[in-house]
């Protein structure tokens, strides 16, 4: 792992094994897809609707666990000053905002039929508005400044005090009376849902959760070699500056 | 493809929409990721390297003397 803190070990890894996880994210997809659409039953109660929890929940897992790992990034930022840290951090800002929109639209796709409603202002759908919020605020910061340590070092503290959320989310269903469902897969006594729904969740939640590392580990690439091209321009100048004296 | 029922139009919307936003974001990380790549080469091509990569610099001008 300490091999991996240099970045140019670090592109070499994500050229090996962006391709592999690639193509491992379609077939999980087609298999997943397959699953949710034909092989699992409609439930007894909320009847062909069901087959929108094979998005909606994995998308929400993302969405929390994306900021999850801004959040460790940051620690690496602050504490440890990790080279690649903040650039970890970047860079899952968009692809968590993209999983948080998900959920948040797909929810309330579901909810219309099955409650009656779009929206509610209840606990879970109310934390999970705030999750977006906070993944617009940490873009919208690193927009701002444009020096990245500076900019890491304040979407750092942001990304810190906003992780409070995350066990709100959680344990909104179980703290609060609220419209959605209490948890019914990660939950201690096990899962309450059956496996002919569990497995084509778990299916599909392993592939939206191998499509997040791949578009982050492109989207690190980037931001890498960004920063260099920076670089770079930068030294041109001044020996354009310098040649000119 | 199973009959969805009488709510098709809120699965097939939710299908719909995750599909653009994923595709949307693959799109633009690896559109950005190979805008970088080409920026780098075009660099590299014109002989500028990184400070930490050691390699050799265009020569620095003589610093004028101060009278």
């Amino acid at each position: 792992m300490p091999s991996l803190a240099n970045p140019t070990r670090f592109l070499t890894l994500v050229a090996a094994v962006v391709p592999w996880l690639t193509a491992l994210t379609a077939i999980l997809f087609a298999t997943g897809l397959y699953l949710a659409f034909f092989v699992a039953p409609p439930d007894y109660q909320q009847g062909e609707t069901v087959r929108i929890m094979f998005i909606h929940v994995p998308a929400a897992w993302l969405a929390m666990f994306g900021y999850m790992l801004i959040a460790v990034a940051s620690l690496g930022t602050l504490i440890w000053r990790h080279p690649l840290a903040d650039v970890a951090a970047k860079t899952a800002v968009p692809i968590g905002a993209t999983f948080a929109f998900i959920t948040l639209v797909t929810g309330s796709l579901w909810g219309k039929p099955m409650w009656g409603t779009y929206w509610v202002w209840d606990a879970r759908l109310t934390s999970m508005l705030v999750l977006f919020l906070l993944y617009l605020g940490l873009a919208a910061l690193w927009q701002a400044i444009e020096e990245p340590g500076r900019a890491g070092r304040a979407a750092a503290i942001l990304a810190l005090v906003g992780v409070i959320n995350i066990p709100i989310i959680k344990f909104s269903v179980d703290w609060w009376n609220t419209l959605h469902q209490p948890a019914s897969v990660v939950r201690l006594g096990g899962p309450t849902i059956d496996p002919s729904m569990l497995i084509p969740l778990a299916v599909m939640a392993i592939a939206f959760t191998v499509l997040f590392v791949v578009l982050h580990l492109i989207a690190m690439r980037a931001e890498i070699l960004r920063r260099r091209v920076h670089a770079m321009q930068k030294t041109q100048v001044e020996h354009a500056a310098l040649a000119g004296a | 493809m199973p009959d969805l029922g009488p709510h098709a139009g809120f699965i097939l919307a939710a299908y719909g929409v995750t599909l653009v936003a994923i595709v949307g974001l693959a799109l633009a990380i690896v559109a950005d990721d190979r805008k970088q790549q080409r920026l780098l080469a075009d660099l590299e091509r014109k002989g500028i390297r990184r400070r930490s990569a050691g390699a050799a610099k265009p020569a620095r001008p003589a610093r004028k003397k101060r009278s």
